[in-house]
């Protein structure tokens, strides 16, 4: 059985997205129950793939789909950091299935069925980039990925589809790319496995076709990713996208590109390639770029949302720059700020959301005492917006701490003033959230949907959240035993310094 | 010797817990308050407990967990920041009982939140006296920054919100360039752990890398002491409410800010390297600078809080200064000056609350003939005052003498004379409070009767008083916290002899 | 430079670089369209334009004079002689996924036209920025 993880995996919220909808059909709550589960089994077999991959010190776990061999068949590569990745995807996943919950209480089967099935289907999409060790398969599951997320973010109300419509312009723009990136290294190799195409590639390293494959990367990746200055869809996406799944598409989505680039530049090609360094290069000052005008953008915004979105682009731009400053720090900073990141960007969303949900109200200048009617929402919240700024000891400072260290070890300072920099501007847009929520006067929102209990938030709502701010402060603490015991094993052996 | 035990530990983790225990017990206010006197308790125990085996030589360590891959989150009680320990786990006490009294006193909104965040400070600081390295240090000390926020916009108008605005600022800002300074320093040592004469040394990197990182670092502590002209925010967050400032402004921030410097000259930097590369002379000067000018500027404030708050900077900068001469005797003042201006300045920021709840008055020139209504808490108030003043047979005599003799002993006597201008000074802004309260006729006729402020704070007040007479006659009463600031003093300057006082 | 040699270079470039030139010219129409056209409609027919252009790129590559259709007749067991059939196959998959994304992109057009009561891009923002 165990062996068969790796594709369950995936195969579990493959089967519940397709079952969802007829099972909607039948009763109006099995879909979403399905679905859950498949969720709750993907989430299991992930932390159990994970250990078992620790247990082998670091050993990567091959899955060969129907037993074809490689390079010929498609297969599943599991490594520690695609793991501990994979791991955060489906937990998230869960927790954000579970939080939708209240979400969908007033919607019919068909909208209840079609939601898991997109929710199931992100999940999908998302794990499959991560695991698979083919590069064609990728971009099936990119695209499996990019629709479903087109769905959810189209769910979310009359802006929402047309954040979706412009966003699947630019991402199919994203996926062509990569497929005619694929199509150079495929031409030159005749091999689409990751692990075959890195050894024929070595050779070729200086080819106009590899620079040209490397430019169409930084592009697709950067696209899906959001990376400055390919940006430009992401705010109105996450800012509309349906608040049930807003934690995953905001907290993940954008994150297993990044991840995708990294295995790209560091596990295919190697980064001891002249040109695999200069676009790393390209990419940290996009990053540092991204950092600097995402945090000034995120000032500017009076939607909590859309604050969130902007601050976004800076937090992607931190994994760019973890990437671009290459040695073993930076890559252990940027694997952290990707798991971090998905934490505390998945739980102000949550957090938001749930305001919304109860009053309907996401401007940053409406929250005034809030805590007062949801004090563990606003618990959350405070432990998000420290760790987003960079407070120890919450889970954001210690990604930021690999990072200036290795950008401090490589002697590239301007990276260092970056951090410093972007963390204040942080903390101008988080104080002022959280001097807003405890400051302002209570503007008097109105109960959209009051709650029945003692509770704040219906129980569904309530325990992610909770579970999530928890979550950020036990990554800051147990930082260690996630560098040392995981991503430490599974880091590329050449390092651009 | 080295001794394996987690109570630094639960000496930080108590108040922690009472924090959480404070949230969830919002609605009942004398369960509340007991947390937090017990915690005061539990806390002022675990510590004192350990100060026997200090002052034996021995060190209590204990690394709770791995923060980074190479750093361990590790808390160690070596007799430096046991001086620091004791003093702001002894003074929690008093406050805790004070804020119970004022809080009701004068119905305060937000009780809660207060009580809470102030528990959360009292653990940070207590983690700040104890940290084992920079990382851990530097944990703390954002804890620190971020827990005292609530507590300077406690008042929630307008002016409390630019007060906290103000106040993030400055500490964020000098957080944020000590983090990049603790960065290259690990970088460049391999090790963040403290080390009595420093870890650094004069071949890890030129010169002028050194100053910069010197100054990188020591801006941290510099802004939470209030080191002019980086002090801008300490006046505004006298807005909070009275057991906050006494907090403030003796016990917590600013004196972590100053246990900053201390720590960071004499247990990264080291004194030989800094007198080396000449840094330490420029911090001298800033802070000789701060002490003149910030008496003056005390001097035309007409609000009490506000004139302590700028004593309060011109006494922290005699930390500093102590520190910046790295003379072992020098060092020697500045660690008892951390114990000595605790208990005056928290005895005077308890007289002027006791003042603002009993009487109502906020200002100097609305106090005449108080002592006829207050005699107890003025009498305080003068001792207190006589002590910053630096007379002998209190507390603050002690430690002025020996910054004077370290002034001496590294043949800088221009020093000594700042501190006696200072002092003449310091006489001149808080003594006037005095007489107008017991010799000036009060015009409007108020205070013909006797009314003191309830036993919660005026209790507190008169122990704090009291303490500072006795530590100054003897000032190795109750945890010989003499000795211990002797101890880090010689274990900084190796090779020194004792002397001094 | 004479003639012949002209035609030598043209033919040359035809029968070398042609057909890759034809397919970057479509990939260009494509992103130009999508970029400048004012209509989501033509943008995202613009869209498959570009998305199409890929499939032929591979297609193109896929080909080798002389080779013959991927089928195993029993006689040629050489296989030199048969075209690469994978990246037909791959482009296969990627039809799926571009037929996929047109018809979700249709689906949200028509959700578009039915609120906004317009597809034309300048249209549609002024009216949901009301």
């Amino acid at each position: 059985m165990s062996q068969h993880f790796p594709v369950l995996i995936v195969l579990l919220p493959l089967s519940a997205a397709l079952l969802s909808p007829f099972f909607s059909y039948l009763h109006r709550q099995a879909g979403k129950w399905i679905a859950i589960l498949s969720l709750v089994g993907a989430f299991l077999c992930s932390v159990g793939l994970l250990l078992q991959v620790v247990a082998n010190g670091g050993e990567a776990i091959h899955y060969w789909m129907g037993d074809w061999m490689p390079p010929l068949g498609i297969e599943f590569v599991v490594d520690p950091i695609n793991g501990v990745i994979v791991t955060m995807i489906t937990f998230v996943a869960l927790c954000s299935a579970i939080y939708s919950t209240p979400f969908l209480k007033k919607n019919n089967w068909l909208y209840m069925g079609g939601y898991y099935t997109l929710m199931a289907l992100l999940c999908v999409g998302l794990s499959g980039m991560t695991l698979t060790g083919d590069a064609f398969n990728l971009y099936v599951y990119l695209e499996i990925a990019s629709l479903s997320g087109y769905g959810l973010i189209a769910l979310g109300g009359n802006k929402g589809t047309l954040a979706a419509f412009r966003y699947l312009l630019i991402g199919t723009i994203a996926a062509s790319l990569y497929l005619l990136a694929l199509g150079f290294m495929y031409s030159m190799t005749g091999s689409l496995n990751m692990a075959d195409l890195s050894v024929l590639l070595q050779d070729k390293m200086d080819s106009p076709l590899i620079i040209m494959s490397i430019a169409l990367l930084i592009a697709a990746f950067g696209i899906k990713a959001a990376l400055f200055p390919f940006h430009g869809w992401q705010p109105d996406a996450y800012t509309y996208s349906h608040p049930g799944a807003a934690p995953l598409i905001s907290g993940v989505m954008s994150k297993v590109p990044a991840y995708a680039m990294l295995r790209f530049f560091f596990y295919l090609f190697g980064a001891q390639h002249l040109f695999v360094q200069h676009g790393l290069t390209v990419v940290g000052i996009l990053g540092a770029l991204g950092i600097i005008l995402g945090s000034v953008m995120a000032i500017a915004q009076d939607d909590f949302r859309r604050m969130l979105a902007y601050s976004s682009v800076a937090q992607i731009g931190y994994i760019g720059v973890g990437l671009a400053i290459g040695s073993f720090y930076g890559l252990i900073g940027a694997v952290l700020h990707i798991i971090n990141h998905a934490f505390m960007k998945g739980s102000l969303f949550m957090v938001i959301g749930g305001v919304r949900y109860r009053f309907g109200e996401v401007s940053i200048s409406k929250l005034g005492q809030i805590g007062k009617k949801m004090p563990f929402t606003v618990f959350t919240l405070v432990v998000a917006a420290l760790a987003m700024i960079g407070i120890p000891p919450t889970g954001g400072f210690f990604s930021k701490w690999y990072i200036m260290l290795g950008a401090m070890q490589t002697e590239q300072y301007i990276y260092v003033a970056v951090l410093v920099i972007s963390s204040l501007l942080n903390a101008i847009y988080f104080f002022r959230v959280l001097e807003n929520v405890f400051i302002n006067p209570d503007p008097g929102l109105k109960e959209l949907n009051p709650p029945t209990g003692k509770l704040e938030l219906p129980l569904q709502m309530l325990i992610p959240i909770v579970v999530f701010g928890i979550a950020i402060l036990a990554l800051g603490f147990c930082n260690e035993m996630i560098v040392d015991g995981i991503i430490k094993l599974g880091l590329p052996e050449v390092f651009v310094r | 010797m080295t001794i394996t035990d987690i109570r630094p530990f639960l000496a930080v983790g108590v108040s922690l817990l009472a924090a959480f225990l404070i949230m969830f017990s919002g609605k009942k206010p004398n369960v509340r308050e007991f947390w937090s006197v017990a915690a005061a308790f539990i806390k002022a125990a675990l510590i004192f407990s350990m100060v026997p085996a200090v002052l034996a030589g021995n060190v209590f360590e204990y690394t709770l967990f791995q923060v980074t891959d190479t750093i361990g989150f590790t808390l160690r009680t070596d007799a430096a920041g046991m001086v620091f320990a004791c003093v702001s786990s002894f003074l929690y006490i008093p406050v805790s009982f004070y804020a119970i009294g004022y809080m009701r006193g004068h119905h305060e909104k937000e009780q809660t939140g207060f009580y809470a965040a102030f528990a959360v400070c009292l653990s940070a600081a207590i983690g700040i006296a104890l940290s084992a390295n920079l990382l851990t240090f530097f944990i703390f000390y954002e804890l620190l920054t971020v827990a005292t926020w609530p507590l300077v916009f406690h008042e929630r108008n307008e002016e409390a919100r630019f007060s906290g605005r103000k106040y993030l600022i400055y500490t964020l800002v000098s957080g944020q360039l000590m983090l990049a300074g603790i960065v290259a320093i690990y970088v460049m040592a391999g090790t963040l752990d403290f080390q009595a004469g420093g870890f650094l040394t004069a071949d890890m990197a030129p010169t002028w890398v050194l100053q910069l990182l010197f100054f990188l670092m020591v801006l941290g502590g510099a802004v939470k002491a209030g080191v002019m002209p980086l002090h801008g925010w300490l006046p505004s967050a006298m807005v909070a409410p009275t057991p906050v400032s006494a907090l403030l402004h003796a016990v917590a921030v600013v004196k972590a800010g100053a246990f900053c410097v201390l720590r960071l000259i004499g247990f990264v930097f080291g004194p030989a390297l800094l007198a080396e590369i000449g840094a330490a002379t420029v911090l001298a000067w800033f802070a000789a600078f701060t002490i003149i000018a910030a008496s003056l500027i005390a001097m035309k404030q007409d609000n009490l809080k506000r004139r302590l708050a700028f004593s309060t900077v011109g006494q922290l900068s005699y930390v500093v200064l102590g520190a910046a001469l790295l003379a072992p005797l020098s060092i020697l003042g500045a660690y008892y000056h951390i114990v000595a201006h605790a208990l005056m300045k928290i005895t005077l920021f308890m007289c002027a609350g006791a003042i603002i709840v009993t009487a109502h008055k906020d200002n100097i020139s609305d106090m005449h003939g108080i002592g006829k209504k207050m005699p107890i808490t003025m009498a305080c108030y003068t001792i207190a005052s006589l002590g910053i003043a630096g007379m002998p047979f209190v507390i603050g005599f002690i430690s002025k003498w020996n910054l004077g003799l370290g002034a001496l002993q590294v043949g800088q006597p221009l020093y000594i004379a700042i501190l006696i201008a200072s002092a003449l000074l310091s006489l001149s802004y808080l003594m006037p409070v005095t007489y107008l309260a017991f010799f000036k006729p009060n015009e409007k006729g108020e205070f013909k009767t006797y009314g003191e402020a309830n036993k919660f704070m005026l209790i507190p007040i008169c122990v704090t008083a009291a303490l500072s007479v006795i530590l100054g006659i003897m000032p190795n009463f109750g945890p010989h916290l003499y000795d211990l600031a002797s101890m880090a003093a010689q274990s900084i300057t190796q090779g020194w002899i004792g002397g001094g006082w | 430079m004479s003639d012949a040699g002209m035609l030598d270079i043209i033919n040359n470039f035809l029968a070398t670089k042609g057909i890759y030139s034809l397919v970057l010219i479509l990939l260009f129409l494509g992103l130009y369209g999508m970029i400048t056209s004012n209509n989501y409609m033509k943008k995202m027919m613009a869209m498959n334009v570009m998305q199409v252009a890929v499939i032929f790129f591979y297609l193109c590559f896929a080909q080798k004079e002389g080779g013959m259709i991927p089928i195993l007749d029993g006689i040629t067991t050489d296989p030199a002689l048969y075209i690469n059939p994978l990246p037909h196959a791959l482009m296969l998959t990627a039809i799926v996924v571009s037929l996929g994304t047109t018809g979700v992109a249709i689906a949200l057009l028509m959700r578009i036209k039915e609120t906004y009561g317009s597809v034309e891009e300048d249209e549609v923002l002024r009216r949901a920025d009301k």
